[in-house]
């Protein structure tokens, strides 16, 4: 075990000594994106490892040591390590936890200080927890984020969800199974390498990079047929955590659907411009709405490469974040920040105006900013777009799958039958048409 | 060609044939006991035979439980709202609004205008298996129920959440002696507002409205609960059971050959990939040494019939039992008896008093006591000398068997006590919140639904291999999991030993919150009803770890505790008041219920009458309708609360009317609002302090069943400025709310500060109105008049800022009046309570608390034991911000922790600290605030309120506190 030592609070400092050899765990969320950036942290010295466990058990290790009223990300996710450190699989005195850490007005920001109380409680005081975040809430003197490693981290997030985004769409109309996933391993290896060795983040260099990915799935030879397309939204970890959502995305999957997933560069700009509309809200310093202004525009630049590059290649593009936003407008108001906040409204609604009005809506049960952004909304978004067809499903770990599914298969069951609608719609019209052609053309004879 | 549709359910499983012209050919409805696959290939078989034809018929299955055997057979699976829907549009086109109540499900379909389909979210539990539960409760079978409530007078207030909030609506009531015709119709009329407020959801319910579904089939009662509820006459069509059944038959596309889908339901075993824990016993011989060692626990017993010395009688009147024993000078057990309490104790203690007289006609008893929640009207009814609460009566109880002992936990059948013990003393109480209430009798509940008595099904699972790991959550949803496991090849037995392994994990991870034994020290004995099933004890000593004490009597430590408790007391010379041979002869008991309507709590009273004249008032929370007189509220700073908010009047102004609904943050903030909007010019009316009918009155607009009760007030409120005729309604968005300086920021929750988006996103009739929901700053002070007066023009374009500036100052300067106000009383009550030699309670909430439809009364009911109350934010204020394990960054809450460090500084101040169910935020305060007192030597005492006007175990948690801290000073 490395020498431990504390900051002022009593805080267990994750050293330069413990940068050595000490492994990193980090619990999984969103795959495509992930796998990626944890090549990042190890190629700057980390030893990150990915905690991909599943299995009631987890669940069950974070109920014990997690207060079980508390949102249910929290209790997987220090369940999740927890049980990891009790497995025997690392060596406990040569082990650290990282975690996210976001700030703001919703439970999510206590997470960091749960996995604490709970590691004590486990008998795992002597593991250092490091916290991941932006806002310079905990530092350490093991663990900095560089500027160059900032931006192989947002490259990364950026290609993962191009590749979310292109799996969505090509993998359920793909002739070869398991064409569309070979790809992303593919990508997230050569990513891997591009970026270790020293490329892939400028902006050059990243619209290079997301234009050959594109390339690339356009290759796939796919059979388009009609199929239900939903839209999946919600809490950012049971949105798309396999984990928290018991596999939504492999269930959709099997009952024959298109998804899309809205990625996770949108959140990030909306965390952005939370302080934008604080400022313009509340007041505040002029010169820090100039450089997060800056930030921002940085953001959607960004966000521009990926959608030209999927037009390009002929894909479904992301909707831009600015087109998100109008549309919540008078329905509710930028202010609404903590969690999802207004993005989840706006989401669903852009879901349902680009084609995917079927929506599952995901929430660990009795999530706060979510009565508000999510069920709170679903009537105004029905009036806005009334072929919006909305599920809002609870996840905790006491809700039974079936129960779940069963939810969801309603939601799907009215999804077929306004397709099957659609589809005679259009044949109907086609009929006619061949059939007033077919006249003219008697006439003519 | 033939048509057959099957409808598995969580309870029934419906078939159906149909021929081409939808003829019905062949129906059944039968309840499958959970042998589904059994039941299915029985039904097919006589389709079959019966049906001619049927050999090549169109098949499809839904319902719940359907949706695996459907996969694994390769039968099409039609989900069960939309089967209904299609044959709700073919039998009955002209439907509007289809209700549906299910074994476990509440569905509303909208056919017209726009279809919805709505299904109750997973935490509204059952309501067919609800009012199985209820009947069970009643002791009643289920047409019974639907008789009983046709006779009702009265309708109660029962929480229509979910089957364990009603339930501990119901007890109280039952103990109290309400009538059981008007129970009845009160559990009808919970099931309708569940229905209506957890699934309308803003929707209006009219038109031709359709009732299907086993329960609304087969109960008229519930039939006319909607009726009265929705105002209109809705119909049961003939068939209404089967619409699920006639629905996937109409779906029907893939053909089948029956005799090979017979053969494939029949091999079908589920997955037989379920979690299981491991199996409570190896083999017999671990079982049998198990049972030598618990024998060991014993109370040596003696016989009553010919017993010359004096005697003591405990009675423990719980909520399912009533235990009475008699014991000697020495504690030995002379007599005991073990009842059920269907409803009523009073005949129940009746029949065990006469029991005892007539085995020894010549008994000297010379002391009695009772405890348990049938306390203060058995006392009342028996002349019974003393009452005292159940902990202190476990404690007496266990201690003789274990004089050193640490740490008890009780779970009985409708709660969990548990209790650490330090020097002698109890140091921290654990009870469990509303919401996991009712373990004990769940495995009961259960046994029963699935045909066994609970002790024969508690013994099954004893050898279990594979118990089910259900999990620790709410005994709602592991009806859902057992299903889900019996799906997946559990067995009967597995199921069993899973269930007494989830009331054990209930119990620790839930009730005590322990993650290892060490926390709940080396000497623990286990006590109550439920421990006295082997396969519970056995899981508790498995999942601690540890061999604990099971007394032979554990079903009757209350009652021998209370026997104890009242030997020490009696003075041995002395009678006890306890009724006579004679007077109990003649015993004879009256109910009445009335609405004391001696202030806004409105209490429902029950008014017992007994033989000799004498009264007793159950059911309320003061003391006025006992005294007639109005109880002492100087010591109540809730109260002076309410006396200065009340002081706000509207005054009339050049603007108008503008309305504030008073609830969540505006309660402290309407100092703030109403001098500005004063200021302004508007005649500012707020609605009134929140009732039952004003929050029934907006319950159809709540979109999230599961959010707070606080939030969903709201509705009622913004409804009733609505009615009022009020044009402008003034309810702002917060994300921050004031920085007090004492946390590392200073927001207010999601719900507090986004509360008004909802409103406007649901409440229709807003639109009409001018709805003034923006978002404002009040945090920053130098900023807050210019950016309110951009808001505001938006609506009123006359304003001008120079007014916002000046109306700005004023309601700064009156939001700090109004804190020193409430400060200075508050320390005058500390004053006056130390020079009487009070305790002094802090009552630590949110603002709203205040409201008395939130906090029930709780105030009152504290004040009535003679001890002060003040809140926290009346002390948060005298501490500087200090660190603590978690992220401190609510304003309220920030409070909360400051006041739990003061608190820690006075022996004669307590917290209790009050949580709304649902708040997520005090998942994380309540550990918090705990650590705090804990860490100070203080005891923590957490109140849990909702819809739930149960006042029972808010009393134990404070006379046991008080207790508890009677006992600590004692020593």
């Amino acid at each position: 075990m490395a020498k431990l030592v504390y900051d002022k609070t009593g805080r267990l400092i994750f050293t330069k000594e413990m940068k050595k050899d000490y492994t990193i765990l980090f619990p999984m969320m969103a795959k495509t994106h992930f796998n990626i950036i944890k090549n990042v942290f190890v190629h700057y010295g980390y030893k990150t490892v990915l905690l991909e466990t599943d299995g009631p058990e987890i669940a069950q290790v974070g109920l014990k040591y997690v207060h079980n009223d508390t949102c249910y990300p929290a209790i997987l996710v220090i369940g999740q390590m927890i049980h990891a450190l009790q497995s025997g699989k690392y060596d406990v005195n040569k082990t650290a936890l990282m975690i996210t850490q976001t700030g703001g007005g919703c439970r999510a920001s206590n997470y960091i200080h749960l996995l604490r109380k709970a590691l004590v409680k486990a008998g795992f005081e002597n593991v250092p927890v490091v916290s991941l975040n932006m806002s310079g809430l905990e530092k350490n003197s093991g663990f900095k984020i560089t500027i160059p490693m900032l931006r192989r981290m947002a490259a990364g997030g950026l290609y993962g969800d191009l590749l979310m985004s292109l799996d969505n769409q090509v993998k359920p109309y793909e002739i070869h199974k398991g064409d569309s996933a070979a790809l992303i391993d593919k990508w997230t290896d050569k990513l891997t390498e591009v970026l270790a060795s020293g490329h892939g983040f400028t902006r050059k260099e990243i619209a290079m990079y997301l234009d050959s990915i594109a390339e690339d799935y356009s290759k796939i030879p796919i059979r388009k047929t009609p199929k239900v397309k939903v839209g999946i939204v919600g809490e950012i970890y049971v949105k798309y955590a396999s984990l928290g959502n018991n596999n939504l995305e492999q269930f959709l999957y099997d009952q024959d659907c298109e998804i899309n997933m809205p990625g996770i560069l949108g959140f990030a700009m909306f965390k952005v411009d939370n302080r934008l509309e604080d400022y313009k809200l509340y007041g505040g310093s002029r010169a820090k709405y100039i450089v997060v202004k800056k930030l921002m525009n940085y953001l959607e630049e960004l966000e521009s490469m990926i959608i030209s590059s999927q037009v390009k290649y002929g894909f479904h593009p992301i909707t831009p974040y600015a087109h998100t936003k109008s549309l919540v407008k008078g329905i509710v108001g930028y202010g609404s920040k903590m969690g999802e906040g207004w993005l989840l409204t706006g989401e669903m609604l852009e879901l349902a105006e680009s084609g995917f009005p079927n929506i599952v809506c995901t929430q660990p049960f009795g999530c706060l900013p979510n009565h508000i952004n999510g069920k709170g909304m679903i009537r105004q978004i029905k009036r806005v777009n009334n072929k919006a067809n909305i599920v809002a499903i609870d996840y905790d770990p006491g809700a039974p799958r079936v129960n779940q599914e069963n939810r969801i298969k309603l939601m799907l069951a009215v999804a077929k039958e306004n397709l099957r609608d659609e589809l005679e719609n259009k044949e109907e019209k086609a009929e006619t048409k061949t059939a007033k052609k077919v006249s003219v053309k008697a006439v003519k004879k | 060609m033939i048509k057959i549709g099957l409808d598995i359910g969580s309870t029934t499983v419906k078939c159906v044939a149909l021929d081409e012209n939808n003829n019905i050919l062949y129906k059944t409805y039968e309840r499958h006991y959970s042998q589904i696959t059994n039941k299915i290939s029985e039904l097919l078989q006589k389709i079959r035979k019966e049906v001619p034809n049927a050999d090549d018929a169109l098949i499809a299955m839904s319902g719940s439980a359907g949706m695996g055997v459907a996969d694994a057979c390769g039968i099409d699976f039609i989900q069960e709202v939309y089967a209904t829907r299609v044959a709700a549009n073919t039998f009955i086109p002209k439907t509007d609004v289809v209700i549906e109540l299910g074994g476990e499900d509440a569905k509303i379909l909208f056919l017209s205008g726009g279809m919805e389909v709505r299904m109750n979210g997973s935490c509204a539990g059952g309501t067919g298996a609800f009012i199985d539960q209820m009947a069970t409760l009643l002791n009643v079978p289920i047409e019974e129920l639907n008789d009983l409530a046709e006779k009702h007078e009265k309708i109660y207030t029962i929480a229509s959440r979910c089957g364990v909030f009603a339930k501990t609506d119901i007890q109280p009531l039952l103990n109290q002696g309400a009538k059981k015709t008007d129970v009845a119709a009160s559990i009808f009329m919970a099931v309708v507002n569940q229905t209506i407020a957890g699934l309308a959801q803003g929707r209006e319910i009219t038109g031709n409205i359709v009732y299907l579904g086993g329960p609304l089939t087969f109960i008229p009662q519930l039939r006319a609960g909607f009726d009265k509820a929705l105002k209109t006459t809705g119909i049961c069509p003939e068939n209404s059971l089967y619409y699920v059944a006639l629905g996937s038959a109409l779906c029907a596309e893939k053909k089948a050959d029956l005799d090979n889908t017979i053969a494939k339901i029949e091999v079908y075993k589920g997955t037989g990939n379920f979690a299981f824990n491991k199996p409570l016993f190896q083999n017999q011989q671990e079982l049998d040494a198990f049972r030598k060692r618990h024998a060991s626990a014993t109370v040596k017993r003696g016989e009553l019939k010919n017993h010359s010395g004096n005697v003591f009688v405990g009675i423990d009147a719980g909520s399912t039992t009533v235990k009475g024993v008699v014991i000697d000078e020495k504690g030995t057990l002379l007599y005991s008896e073990y009842m059920s309490n269907s409803g009523n104790p009073v005949p129940i203690v009746k029949n065990f008093l006469t029991h005892i007289y007539e085995a020894n006609p010549n008994i000297k008893i010379t002391g009695s006591a009772v405890t348990g929640y049938g306390e203060e009207i058995i006392k009342n009814a028996f002349g019974i000398d003393y009452g005292i609460v159940e902990t202190i009566a476990h404690l007496t109880a266990a201690k003789k068997f274990m004089p050193d002992v640490e740490f008890i936990i009780d779970i009985g059948g409708q709660d969990i006590k548990c209790f650490k013990i330090r020097g002698g003393v109890i140091d921290n109480i654990f009870l469990n919140e509303a919401c996991s209430s009712g373990c004990g009798s769940f495995l009961q509940t259960f046994a029963n639904a699935l045909g066994y008595s609970a002790e024969e099904f508690s013994k099954l699972g004893l050898l279990a291999r594979q118990p089910v790991d259900l999990g620790s959550r709410c005994t709602v949803f592991m009806n859902s999991s057992v299903k889900q496991a019996q799906k997946d090849g559990a067995t009967i037995e597995d199921i069993s030993a899973g269930l007494c392994l989830s009331v054990v994990k209930n119990a620790l991870y839930k009730v005590i919150r322990v993650s290892s034994p060490r926390e709940l020290g080396s000497k623990i004995v286990v006590q109550g009803g439920t421990f006295l099933n082997d396969a519970v004890l056995r899981a508790f000593e498995q999942e601690m770890g540890t061999n604990v004490i099971r007394p032979e009597i554990s079903g009757l430590m209350g009652a021998y505790g209370a026997a104890l408790y009242a030997k020490s007391l009696s003075d041995q010379k002395s009678t006890s008041t306890i009724l006579t041979t004679q007077q109990l002869s003649v015993f004879q008991h009256e109910i009445k219920s009335v609405n004391c309507g001696g202030c806004s709590n409105n209490c429902r009273l029950t008014i017992n009458t007994f033989s000799d004249g004498r009264k007793f008032i159950a059911g309320n929370r003061c003391e006025r309708p006992v005294t007639k007189k109005s109880p002492d509220e100087s010591m109540n700073i809730y109260q002076y609360k309410l006396k200065l908010l009340k002081g706000y009047q509207p005054q009339e102004g050049k603007r108008g009317k503008i309305g504030i609904p008073m609830g969540l943050n505006l309660f402290e903030l309407l100092p703030f609002w109403h001098t500005f909007l004063t200021k302004l010019g508007f005649e500012v009316v707020t609605s009134p302090l929140s009732t039952r009918k004003l929050y029934l009155h907006g319950q159809q607009t709540i979109p999230s069943d599961t959010v707070c009760f606080p939030a969903k007030l709201m509705h009622g409120h913004i409804q009733w400025l609505l009615d009022n005729g009020i044009t402008n309604i003034f309810y702002p968005c917060m994300s921050y709310n004031f920085d007090e300086k004492l946390g590392d920021n200073h927001y207010n929750c999601p719900v507090v500060a986004y509360y008004p988006e909802v409103i406007h996103a649901n409440v229709s009739e807003i639109e009409k109105v001018q709805f003034f929901h923006e978002f404002v700053g009040i945090h920053r002070p130098k900023d807050f008049p210019k950016k309110i007066y951009i808001e505001l023009q938006k609506y009123y374009g006359d304003i001008t800022l120079k007014e916002v500036k000046e109306a700005s100052k004023a309601a700064y300067s009156e939001y700090n009046t109004y804190l020193e106000k409430i400060r200075a009383y508050g320390e005058n009550i500390v004053e006056k309570a130390r020079s009487e030699g009070k305790e002094i309670i802090v009552l630590a909430g949110r603002p709203y608390h205040v409201d008395p439809e939130i906090n029930h009364g709780i105030d009152k009911l504290i004040t009535s034991f003679d001890v002060a109350i003040i809140s926290e934010d009346i002390v948060s204020h005298h501490e500087k911000k200090k660190k603590t394990g978690v992220l401190n960054q609510w304003t309220y809450h920030s409070r909360m922790y400051a006041a739990a460090e003061y608190v820690s500084g006075y022996d004669d101040m307590n917290l209790v600290q009050l949580v709304s169910f649902g708040c997520g935020v005090d998942a994380i305060t309540t550990d918090e605030v705990r650590a705090i007192l804990e860490r100070n030597g203080k005891i923590y005492t957490q109140i849990k309120i909702d819809e739930i006007t149960n006042l029972g175990a808010v009393k134990i948690r404070l006379r046991s506190l008080l207790a508890a801290t009677k006992q600590g000073k004692g020593q």
